[in-house]
């Protein structure tokens, strides 16, 4: 008989986590050949058609850039506080926030210089985020209350304070949907590249990319949070404040998970309304996963899922294969990286008795 | 042993075992045989491979080259079920017991037998045992309310009751007080004498040649010797344990007691189970001299370092450090006030085992310039510190990037000396700084206290190795049940009467 054990490796090189996630892009593309065979369609002219669709002009790169800007942003927001070991898993719900103060100044915050307003939404939109995330955080630490739990059901409060708001005080005049009135024109996030959506969001999340990066390299608080996800007995040993590390990672999570919220308001939709996310505060966290809890690697990843969600569209047109590849191939490039962390741990033994 | 072989099967019988992990050969072609009512002595350091070939006998892992025979018939285990079937029992240092269940319910665990559980006859049976062997437990009584001494009778209960014949017991008096380690030896003759057999592992030689008959040496994973206890002595097998002569003392140095470094004045908390841990609890530590606190653990030693160490706020009473009052519960505190630390348990609380060795090194330095200024650490200054630690205390890494983790035992340990004692601290509290390590880091930890001592420091020790305690201590307070049973000089110490003291017994 053959039997299996999982045991502990000796630690690999630092390289390797490098090389780890495009392997797995690779791995998961070669099983997601199965499915896409199963439809009938040719393996490599579908990726073909996938890769052209997303990358293949300047058009679709910069469409490719549009949508992993949101992505970038909640899955460094999730990664951040993973980090930490604080579970957010309401990057939802903060993104929501953040797209509800974002969208109130810019309706409402008429009174403003013009050049005042986006910078106002941006920093109402990161507080609205960060402070909803302190909800969990304060229940969290003072009362040990999970906060998987609490940070998931709190993107149904307020998802539902969104709908009160959108069915009540932010309606827009005449409409009997839950959307608001349109934002004022000063608060569009400007497009940067002449006839294309790459906007300002963009360079935000790039710039949030390095923000986190220092933050987790070169900073006192850096260290600290780290601290605190890897041994919390021994920060609070080294005398770490730990539970204001908590509330401070929670405030910089929720906050990075607002400005996607921002973003969507300010340059996508320019109006508050029910589906001003489709899931990006959950697909956070699988980024976050797929790049390892790393910023650049947060970044890459939420390259390679705005790949395929933009390239899916061509593709299916091309090759004739269901869009619905997209949410296979997401899920099979999550589970494979997650093996492929474990394995870089452990190694499968196989045992003759 | 020749005679023996003639006129007896061996009970067990392991030729050549080897077992392998990653890149270390934890057991290299080892011998070993127990016969009919005899007690083997296993003995060698931490990390020489008892515990492994131990594990490997009762199914824990399988063998990598070699053979087993129990009673002359060739055996391959896949899981302790099989050890158990051939009437094998391991006792661990780690008691297996459920802490909510009475002695009855935790001695049928696994015995149940059909759907139905049938009390009466399972305690008919253990009361048959309990006489049997000299046992004086109640069945109804839950198992937290017994002594550590207790429960590990209550595992030898569990093995009798499953018919073992052969137990091993991984260092059985590690967790007892003196009297209770007579008890257990009272105990094991008995068993020895109705038909049983012992591998008895250990690392003190004194129980080694009071109760084994034979005792094989393993060192570096290899048996290296056997002896009849008749036919060695101490001093041998300590050599043959560690290669070279223990060094028999250190030299302690002399006393030049300086002003009051610690103070603790009626200290009281709780533990978590609620139950008073450490009961008005008062001590004065000077500068340059080692305080040690000695006790059977488990009598509130854990519970005073951590509030010393500021993790735990006390209940009642205050600590001072150089005549200051320290606000209790507040780690950082305590570290401005310049006490270094040495944790009880250096991977639970003492390291960040997924960190680098330097990111370790920096845990209570971090916020401090030049370490970091303005909130941003200075990696060249996290550098050179780190490298200094890791010279001046040898510590032995791939270097300061390694995963503190890839590193031993006695080397973790010397991360955390080498962070605490960097800025030569007046005041040392040590909790069992050496506890798990081989006699090579012992000896370093040792003289790297008796250092900060002749440099002025005061040492705290709390140390359940009472020969540790003696080794480096100017004066011996012993608690018990979270109260000090008594001082006494080092001088005028002697084991007997701590003995006493470490089991509550005032003389």
């Amino acid at each position: 008989m053959i039997g299996m054990s999982i045991v502990k490796r000796k630690p690999l090189p630092a390289w390797v986590m490098l090389v780890i996630p495009v392997a797995a892009v690779f791995v998961t593309l070669i099983i997601t050949s199965v499915p896409i065979l199963i439809a009938g369609g040719n393996v490599f002219k579908a990726y073909g058609a996938l890769f052209q669709g997303a990358l293949g002009s300047k058009f679709n790169l910069l469409e490719t850039f549009v949508k992993a800007s949101p992505l970038v942003l909640t899955g460094l927001a999730v990664a951040f506080a993973f980090r930490a070991k604080f579970w957010n898993i309401g990057a939802e719900g903060q993104l929501f926030a953040g797209a509800i103060m974002a969208a109130w100044v810019g309706i409402y915050f008429t009174w403003l210089p013009a050049f005042l307003v986006i910078p106002f939404m941006i920093i109402f939109g990161f507080l609205g985020g960060g402070l909803w995330a302190t909800i969990p955080a304060f229940l969290k630490t003072k009362l040990k209350v999970d906060d998987v739990v609490t940070t998931l059901l709190l993107n149904y409060v307020i998802l539902h304070i969104m709908g009160a708001l959108l069915f009540g005080p932010m309606q827009m005049e005449g409409s009997s949907w839950p959307r608001s009135a349109s934002i004022m024109d000063a608060a569009f996030y400007p497009m940067l590249i002449a006839r294309s959506r790459f906007h300002l969001g963009i360079i935000i999340s790039l710039v949030a990319v390095l923000v986190i990066w220092f933050i987790n390299n070169k900073t006192v608080f850096g260290y600290q949070s780290r601290g605190v996800g890897i041994n919390l007995n021994a920060a609070k040993f080294g005398g770490i404040n730990t539970n204001m590390v908590i509330l401070k990672t929670a405030i910089i999570s929720g906050g990075l998970a607002g400005l996607a919220g921002v973003g969507e308001v300010a340059a996508i939709h320019h109006h508050l309304m029910m589906d001003v996310s489709p899931g990006y505060g959950y697909t956070g966290i699988v980024i976050a996963m797929l790049g390892n809890l790393h910023p650049i690697g947060v970044a890459l990843a939420a390259f390679f899922f705005s790949v395929i969600s933009v390239g899916a569209q061509t593709m299916s047109r091309v090759a004739g294969i269901p869009i619905y590849i997209v949410g296979v191939i997401e899920g099979v490039a999550l589970m494979t990286m997650l093996i492929f962390i474990l394995l870089t741990e452990y190694k499968i033994r196989w045992t003759k008795s | 042993m020749e005679g023996r072989i003639l006129e007896k099967q061996a009970v067990i019988e392991m030729q050549g075992v080897t077992k392998r992990f990653v890149d270390v050969i934890a057991n290299d072609k080892v011998d070993l045989s127990l016969f009919p009512k005899e007690v083997v002595g296993l003995l060698g350091e931490n990390g020489a491979g008892k515990t492994t070939l131990m594990n490997v006998l009762f199914g824990y892992y399988n063998l990598d080259g070699g053979e087993m025979l129990i009673n002359g018939e060739k055996v391959s285990f896949s899981s302790p079920k099989d050890a158990i079937n051939h009437g094998i029992a391991m006792i661990h240092q780690h008691f297996t017991l459920v802490q909510t269940q009475t002695v009855l319910e935790n001695v049928m665990i696994g015995m149940e037998g059909s759907f139905f559980l049938d009390y009466k006859k399972a305690k008919e049976k253990l009361s048959r045992i309990e006489k049997g062997f000299g046992f004086h437990l109640d069945p109804d009584a839950v198992v937290w309310t017994l002594s550590i001494g207790e429960q590990q009778k209550l595992e030898i209960l569990k093995a009798l009751y499953r018919d073992a014949k052969i137990l091993i017991m991984d260092e059985p008096t590690a967790v007892l007080a003196p009297t209770e380690t007579i008890e257990l030896f009272e105990t094991l003759r008995n068993l020895v004498k109705s038909g049983h057999s012992i591998i008895f592992i250990s690392h003190h030689l004194q129980e080694v040649m009071e109760i084994c008959d034979r005792v094989v040496v393993l060192r570096n994973g290899k048996r290296v010797a056997e002896r009849k206890v008749s036919e060695t002595t101490i001093p041998e097998l300590a050599s043959l344990m560690v290669g070279r002569e223990l060094l028999e003392r250190l030299d302690r140095g002399k006393l030049k007691t300086g002003k009051t470094i610690l103070e603790a004045k009626d200290l009281k908390v709780k533990n978590n189970r609620g139950i008073t841990a450490v009961d008005n609890l008062s001590f004065v530590l000077r500068e340059g001299e080692v305080l040690g606190v000695a006790g059977v653990s488990g009598n509130g030693q854990t519970e005073l370092s951590e509030m010393l160490f500021g993790e735990v706020k006390p209940e009642e009473g205050e600590i001072y450090i150089s005549r200051k009052k320290v606000p209790g519960g507040s780690p950082s505190s305590v570290i401005k006030e310049g006490m270094a630390r040495i944790p009880e348990d250096r991977i639970k609380t003492g390291l960040f085992m997924d960190l680098s060795v330097k990111e370790n090194m920096i845990l209570e330095s971090h916020v401090k310039e030049p370490i970091s200024k303005n909130g941003l650490i200075n990696m060249k200054e996290i550098r050179s510190f780190a490298d200094n630690c890791i010279n001046s205390f040898s510590v032995k890494t791939d270097g300061m990037d390694a995963p503190v983790k890839s590193l031993s035992g006695g080397n973790l340990q010397k991360v955390i000396l080498a962070r605490e004692l960097a800025g030569d601290p007046k005041l040392v509290v040590a909790c069992q700084p050496t506890r798990g390590l081989d006699v090579g880091a012992m000896e370093y930890v040792h003289q790297a206290m008796l250092n900060q001592k002749e440099n002025g420091a005061g040492v705290l020790l709390i140390s359940d190795d009472l020969d540790e305690i003696f080794l480096l201590s100017d004066r011996i307070i012993v608690m018990y049940e979270g109260k000090i049973m008594g001082e006494v000089s080092a001088e005028e110490a002697d084991r007997d009467k701590i003995g006493l003291w470490m089991s509550g017994v005032i003389s």
